[in-house]
């Protein structure tokens, strides 16, 4: 590849990430401005969403495995936090340690956990592939669901309330501007992570090995062991999505991981466009304000929804991702998809 | 635990194995043909099972609820293919998941339209209201009816599959697609056949679960997943693989439920299935060399 394309190709990531975290850092001065703080919730919503969703991607676009199991790490990052929330609140020890409210230790228990938990699933799910991962995620994502309503002592079917005060380190999160700004800070980074590991040999080898698998093992590279370390990567981030869900809204419940929450994240993901590293995050944005948009229209959006789906899967096959890129090159008489 | 419980509850287990065989059966064929993977096969069962409820509280009759479920349930099925999910044989798995995802959505929902948000209940005929003594326990006639006729359904399918000439098309075409054409079998024909079939045989579980679970929307997929761990399990496009597989889910998910809380119970057939991929990938019994 020529110097000048890949860093033109730069220049096309760099700049709508920049637009899209600068759009999301404003939102809540329009909130003040306007004197709506409900924009802030949406936007920490999507927020969350959005790095769950950049998280999928980076299996799902660049490694071509559609995992359907990363509500599941979702909700284990949103239990981990309610759990050892709980915890603190009671004055119950868990197990060898005191449970806490405080995010600079409970993330990075979300993060080992649901690292080690994705290592196991992973190399149970990738020695499949294609529709044959797909299920079989499906069916790990169950696991978790039903996993979590058997936690009867932390609510069962009724889902965890979270009853303290969530800080980061001595930093108070519960105000709700500040926490959108550390959402957001999460957002970024793992932005700039996953666009770091897209770019590197590691995401090179997983392109490669979702193009042509047999031509990566005859140069001599086995492609499991870089799947799943891309797995857990995406899984991990996911689960911090997760995490940061049940400190903002004090809540996590099963419902966060059902399977169709992780076919909601696969939607955002294409609807956004897979074959850039910021696609999904517009595809949550779109997708959180429309699923409010027609739930306030009709107590049957779903149905609508639902025939948006088919009819993006149709016809939008690059996402609002691409579609921005062709609108953009088109105007700038730059012959894209000529 | 006592004897007869555990007797019970494994005739509950073979009962539900046989509800599996007859949802994963189209699943794993149509699976095994075209490379598909039909999330709306749960949906199929759905509208059966609504389909037979609407029947019996318009006729009285369960017997024609029986009849209507499973023509209902392969008309949509029919149509579906025809006019959707066709364009989509040829694209990704990511697609596919994307298509048939927001076809539930839809199909969830229309159906909450229709029917509204409470559960349908659907009454046993007289006959099989009561219960008959099995080795001394009692056991509900309804289900096992459900079990004698689901056993004659798998059976007869299985000799459709594996003894005729249909059958060896459908076999022919779900382990080597390209060569079966070739020789001479007309694929897209059969295969939509199989789909039809597939989809009456999900509408049938459908409506004979109606009396045991209630008529909800949304019934439709955790049967669904559980049809699809069995076809997984089995060997994707394996009729005897199903079989087996779906005998053994029903039977851990059964006992499972009972001997552990429920919750943790719905977890054990994912562990076993975990376990099983774990070392064979392919399901036990894989259709393709």
């Amino acid at each position: 590849m020529a110097e000048p394309a890949t860093n033109l190709s730069r220049l096309r990531d760099v700049v709508p990430t920049l637009l899209i975290l600068a759009a999301l850092a404003a939102t809540p001065m329009v909130a003040l401005a306007i004197g709506d703080p409900f924009i802030v919730k949406v936007a920490t919503r999507v927020v969350i969403f959005a790095i769950a969703a950049v998280a999928l991607n980076f299996v799902v676009g660049y490694g071509g495995l559609v995992s359907l199991c990363h509500a599941g790490f979702f909700g284990i990052g949103g239990y981990v936090v309610g759990i050892l929330a709980w915890h603190d609140f009671n004055a119950e020890p868990l197990w060898f340690m005191s449970g806490t409210s405080d995010l600079a230790i409970s993330l990075p228990a979300a993060i080992l956990l649901s690292a080690m938990i994705a290592t196991i699933v992973g190399a149970i799910s990738l020695r499949t592939s294609g529709p044959y991962f797909l299920m079989i995620t499906l069916a790990f994502n169950q696991m978790f669901y039903y996993g979590a309503i058997a936690l009867q002592k932390y609510g069962g079917d009724d889902g965890l309330q979270i009853m303290s005060t969530i800080t980061l380190g001595p930093l108070d999160v519960s105000n709700r501007y500040r926490f959108f700004y550390l959402a957001l800070a999460v957002l970024a980074l793992t932005l700039l992570l996953v666009g770091r590991f897209v770019d590197s040999r590691f995401g090179m080898v997983l392109r490669a090995s979702s193009k042509n698998e047999t031509r990566v093992i005859a140069v001599g590279v086995d492609p499991w062991l870089y799947r799943l370390a891309a797995f857990v990567v995406s899984a991990v981030l996911t689960a911090v999505a997760g995490a940061l869900l049940a400190a903002g809204q004090q809540f996590i419940s099963p419902v966060d991981m059902g399977w169709d929450r992780s076919g909601d994240l696969v939607v955002m993901a294409v609807l956004g466009g897979v074959g850039v590293v910021w696609g999904p995050a517009i595809g949550a944005a779109a997708f959180v304000v429309l699923e409010l948009v027609l739930s306030s229209w009709t107590t049957h959006w779903q149905f609508v929804f639902g025939l948006l789906i088919v009819l993006i899967v149709v016809s939008l096959r690059g996402g609002l991702a691409d579609l921005a890129q062709t609108l953009f090159a088109r105007r700038s008489g730059e012959a894209k998809h000529g | 635990m006592t004897l007869s419980l555990i007797t019970e509850q494994l005739l509950n287990g073979v009962q539900l194995g046989v509800m599996l065989f007859l949802m994963s059966a189209g699943l794993t064929l149509v699976f095994g043909i075209m490379n598909f993977i039909n999330l709306t096969h749960g949906s199929l069962y759905m509208i059966g099972a609504f389909a037979g409820a609407a029947t019996q509280a318009a006729t009285g009759s369960f017997l024609l609820a029986m009849l209507v479920a499973p023509l209902v349930a392969a008309a949509a099925g029919l149509a579906l293919e025809t006019t959707l999910l066709r364009r989509f044989y040829g694209r990704d798995h990511l697609d596919q998941v994307l298509v048939t995802f927001g076809s539930i959505l839809a199909l969830n929902e229309a159906t909450r339209m229709i029917f509204g948000l409470t559960p349908l209940r659907m009454n046993l005929p007289p006959a099989l209201s009561g219960h008959v003594d099995i080795a001394g326990i009692p056991y509900p006639t309804f289900r096992l009816a459900i079990l004698i006729t689901g056993l004659i359904v798998a059976g007869l399918l299985y000799l459709v599959i594996m003894r005729t000439r249909i059958g060896m098309w459908v076999r022919a075409g779900a382990s080597n697609r390209p060569i079966a054409s070739a020789m001479g079998v007309n694929v897209p024909l059969v295969f939509a056949a199989l789909f039809g079939a597939g989809a009456a045989l999900a509408g049938l579980a459908g409506v004979m679960a109606g009396p045991i679970l209630s008529v909800q929307v949304g019934m439709g997929e955790p049967i669904l997943i559980l049809a699809l761990v069995v076809t997984v399990i089995g060997g994707v496009g394996s009729i005897r693989g199903a079989l087996v597989a779906a005998l053994l889910v029903g039977v851990v998910d059964t006992l499972g439920r009972v001997l552990l809380t429920p919750a943790l119970g719905s977890m054990a057939i994912f562990v076993m299935m975990a376990a099983i991929l774990a070392f064979r990938p392919k399901g036990l019994f894989p259709a393709h060399g």
